[in-house]
């Protein structure tokens, strides 16, 4: 708990509006996009400016007070949620787009500004900004930052990471780093990679200069339906042997299809075991070459139905059931879980055919929507948070996905971060070397450990805990660490 | 063979003795200079895996370049940000073994390795449209300097666990660690390329290169010399000769051959000392220092052959948004890189400390006092 004598030092840094403690204003800050992790913050502040978020990090590194950095509270990760006796530090006030420049194709935007909203300012240009987490309209950039956001169209246009260029960011202790510029590159080690997907652990991001690139001159999608998810698994690495790189190449199971048709009607057949949405975008002509070579393709990959939108009507119909994927599944039951591992595109049917199994083995049901071209997989698990048990029963099971995703070679998560939700999990992606270096890595930016303590990287005594609860093969995790 | 790298390293970092990391010796030149005893990679070789239709690389550090596009040829990919060989034509590639070229006094043949080329991170004309080195790099292996061996990132696409501490090794010039093994993105190679010339002055040829690349065109490579634009197109035949007919200009016959001398700096223009890389802004209009000039990147590096002061042209490049290296000749006391601002200073040399605590890997390479 924060004593009433900082948190009126606070309140002498911003405006009064600016500084929330009466518990109903706390209220709404208590989780971020994953609402099954709640927690009342002590304080929130709301600052306006780049100059009050130095001052609060200021007076909270002299007081060795933590920090939580939050952005529009749309992750999904836990990795905003707020951390007992810290300060909520919430960025969602700044949000001006500070210059356009349509020639040199970069945007300079404060880290409150939306994502989508960074597209619809440069739309006039005919540029856009590409990483289009499926949050876009709510998310913002410092967020997206802070995750390295990706979206449906990674494969070809890139995560965060690639699309931006300068960052101006403040230390713990109140100083202001100017990373990158506005050439390609900058001097030095390249700390614009180490900050993007730090998930507000190493610094406070205050602005983001973002690419912008050209849109598209056309955009084209054919949908083929499978009667065997191993074949659908197949065909798309077949597209990409065949040297196509298609803006998006969405999977989608029988589960999740049923769900999304039923939803929203968007005509997909029904009597298929999984269906593939391959877009390509670019130039006419090439978006031309390209469909009939995916249209070849997905026919020799043994597709039972294939059909190039004929329209662009047709083709937001076609997106229209898997953008709306995630809702539709959430009809099926009170409450769904959604994973977010990462594998090689290769070790798919197993990976489907295990979290089948496991589905049994946990008496859950899970629709599996999957962005098939960047081997991002997103089951999504159905449960009800009301019936005792159930919430742990779902997490358990999550948390097996995610260690069967290492185990074929992946990742614990592609996009929605680590946070808090996915700690656990990082013992079975690292080895106790590397997460000591995250830690030092950390300690170099962050020496007091005040910035989102607690989240990204486990505590090397969590990690001998949950390996002494994961013993594979007969073999101890992290043998080496002192168990007690 | 990592297993003697790793027992050097810890031998190293014992006896407080510097290193100096090698590949294939190809960017001995880039950087400042260090000194230690020369830690070769040469032996560490062999591609690890290699999935096409996962478009996946992974090979050891001392794997030549040639040896991996080779690979990728076969299948119909490539390294799309076109790393730089500086190895003049034809490409001596090493024989099977390295002892069949240990002949008496005759010298070790100079290539590309994929270790090299990562930790320096550099990239070739196809840069500002498909990506940069660290663009591309999932994951990597490294040694740090104390011996201890590391994996960082993978070999999907899509990873967020933990920090990126596998792009932090693309540019850190072997600073944080010894680079063991790389695992990269690679894409399909174009189905079709032109290469277009236009005679045109400067400030016109960086208008244009920043309006086309602003519009829906297969654009792959920009330059700009001695009142000339040369602009490279890929992707499906017909798209090219759409884009083709609407711009005009001189189809180029050796284009390969220009891309490639333009990638490894094998022209003339490149044999000047000193030679600066000034990376700006690309709508930078021209500098007009009267300088020898070559642009590329679409306006975004400006290289001069100039005799001016590091101070002068590190404003110039700061002003324009951007910074200066000396790139070829003699460094100035303070580095060949433009000397970062004190919170990134004391940053750097906190990560230098974490990852090589006794600054024995390549020792002041990056910047003078670390």
């Amino acid at each position: 708990m924060l004593s009433p004598a900082f948190v009126s030092r606070l309140r002498s840094l911003l405006p009064p509006h600016c500084v929330l403690h009466e518990r109903e204003d706390l209220l709404p800050f208590e989780s971020d996009g994953l609402a099954a992790y709640r927690n009342t913050p002590d304080v929130v502040v709301l600052p306006e400016d780049e100059a009050q978020v130095a001052a609060i990090l200021q007076l909270c590194h002299q007081n060795k007070i933590a920090v939580v950095a939050r952005g529009a509270g749309t992750g999904l990760s836990a990795g905003a949620i707020p951390v007992d006796g810290a300060v909520l530090l919430v960025l969602a006030k700044l949000n001006r787009i500070k210059a356009i420049d349509p020639l040199a194709r970069t945007a300079v935007v404060e880290p409150g500004v939306r994502n989508l909203a960074i597209s619809e300012a440069v739309a006039q240009h005919n540029l856009y900004y590409a990483p289009d987490p499926s949050s876009q309209i709510a998310c913002s950039i410092g967020g997206n930052v802070a995750e390295n956001s990706g979206g449906v169209h990674c494969l070809k246009y890139g995560l965060t990471v690639h699309n931006i260029l300068q960052l101006r960011a403040w230390t713990i202790d109140g100083q202001l780093l100017e990373i990158g510029n506005e050439s390609l590159d900058a001097p030095g080690y390249d700390l614009l990679a180490l900050l993007t997907g730090s998930e507000g652990m190493l610094a406070v991001i205050t602005e983001v200069t973002v690419k912008l690139l050209p849109r598209p001159e056309r955009a084209q999608v054919v949908l083929a339906a499978f009667d065997d998810v191993a074949k659908a698994g197949a065909a798309v690495g077949n597209i990409i042997a065949a040297g196509v790189i298609p803006a998006g190449l969405e999977m989608m199971d029988r589960l999740a299809i049923q769900a999304a048709e039923a939803f929203v009607h968007a005509g997909y057949p029904l009597d298929c075991e999984a269906l593939l949405l391959c877009e390509v975008d670019g130039v006419n002509e090439e978006v031309s070459a390209d469909i009939y070579t995916v249209r070849q393709v997905l026919e020799a990959s043994g597709a039972t139905e294939i059909r190039t939108a004929e329209s662009e009507e047709q083709r937001l119909k076609f997106w229209a059931g898997r953008k709306a994927a995630f809702p539709a599944v959430g009809r099926l039951a009170p409450d769904y879980y959604c994973m977010d591992g990462t594998i090689p595109r290769g070790a798919l049917p197993h990976v489907l055919k295990r979290i089948s199994e496991m589905s049994a083995e946990f008496g859950l049901a899970v629709a599996n929507v999957f962005h098939a071209g960047d081997g991002n997989l997103h089951p999504l698990i159905l449960f009800d948070a009301n019936q005792p048990g159930e919430l742990a029963r779902a997490e358990a099971f999550g948390g097996k996905i995610l260690e069967l995703c290492v185990e074929v070679g992946g990742t614990i998560t592609g996009e929605h971060g680590v946070g808090l939700e996915k700690i656990n999990q990082m013992c079975a992606q690292f080895a106790t070397p590397e997460l000591m270096r995250f830690h030092e890595v950390k300690a170099a930016f962050d020496p007091d450990t005040l910035l989102n303590p607690g989240k990204a990287v486990p505590e090397l005594h969590r990690c001998a805990e949950w390996g002494a609860m994961h013993i594979h093969g007969g073999q101890l995790p992290h043998p080496e660490l002192p168990r007690f | 063979m990592l297993d003697t790298l790793i027992e050097r390293i810890r031998a190293a970092h014992e006896s407080h003795s510097p290193l100096i990391i090698q590949g294939g010796g190809s960017k001995t030149f880039y950087g400042n200079p260090d000194e230690g005893e020369v830690l070769s990679t040469r032996r560490l070789t062999g591609v690890v895996d290699y999935q096409p239709k996962e478009l996946v690389l992974t090979a050891r550090a001392g794997t030549p370049l040639a040896e991996i596009e080779a690979l990728l040829a076969e299948q119909n990919q490539m390294l799309a940000f076109e790393p730089p060989h500086f190895v003049p034509l034809p490409n001596p590639l090493p024989l099977a073994g390295e002892g069949a070229n240990d002949a008496p006094c005759a010298p070790k043949p100079i290539y590309a390795t994929l270790g090299g080329s990562v930790a320096a991170g550099l990239s070739g004309p196809r840069r500002p449209y498909s990506g940069a080195a660290r663009d591309f790099v999932l994951g990597v292996r490294i040694v740090d300097g104390t011996g201890q061996p590391l994996r960082f990132g993978g070999q999907v696409i899509k990873n967020v666990a933990g920090y990126d501490v596998s792009r932090l090794m693309v540019g850190a010039l072997g600073t944080l660690g010894l680079i063991t093994e790389v695992s990269l993105k690679v894409l399909p190679k174009p189905a079709a390329e032109i290469t277009l010339q236009f005679e045109l002055d400067e400030a016109a040829a960086i208008l244009k290169m920043n309006q086309w690349t602003g519009q829906p065109l297969p654009l792959s490579a920009t330059s700009w010399h001695a009142g000339l634009l040369t602009v490279r197109l890929s992707g499906a035949a017909s798209a090219v000769q759409v884009a083709q007919a609407r711009l005009g200009g001189e189809a180029l016959h050796d284009a390969g051959g220009f891309w490639q001398r333009l990638r490894d700096q094998a022209t003339p223009f490149f044999d000047k000392r000193p030679l600066w890389r000034l990376a700006v802004k690309p709508t930078t209009p021209p500098l007009n220092l009267g300088d020898a000039q070559w642009i590329e990147w679409g306006g975004a590096v400006r290289w001069l052959a100039s005799e001016r002061p590091a101070g002068t042209l590190r404003e110039t490049a700061g002003t324009a948004g951007g910074h200066a290296t000396l790139f070829r000749g003699d460094a100035p006391l303070d580095g060949v890189f433009t000397p970062l601002a004190p919170a990134l200073a004391t940053l750097h040399r906190a990560l230098k400390q974490r990852f090589d605590p006794r600054g024995i890997l390549n020792h002041g390479r990056l910047y003078p006092d670390f």
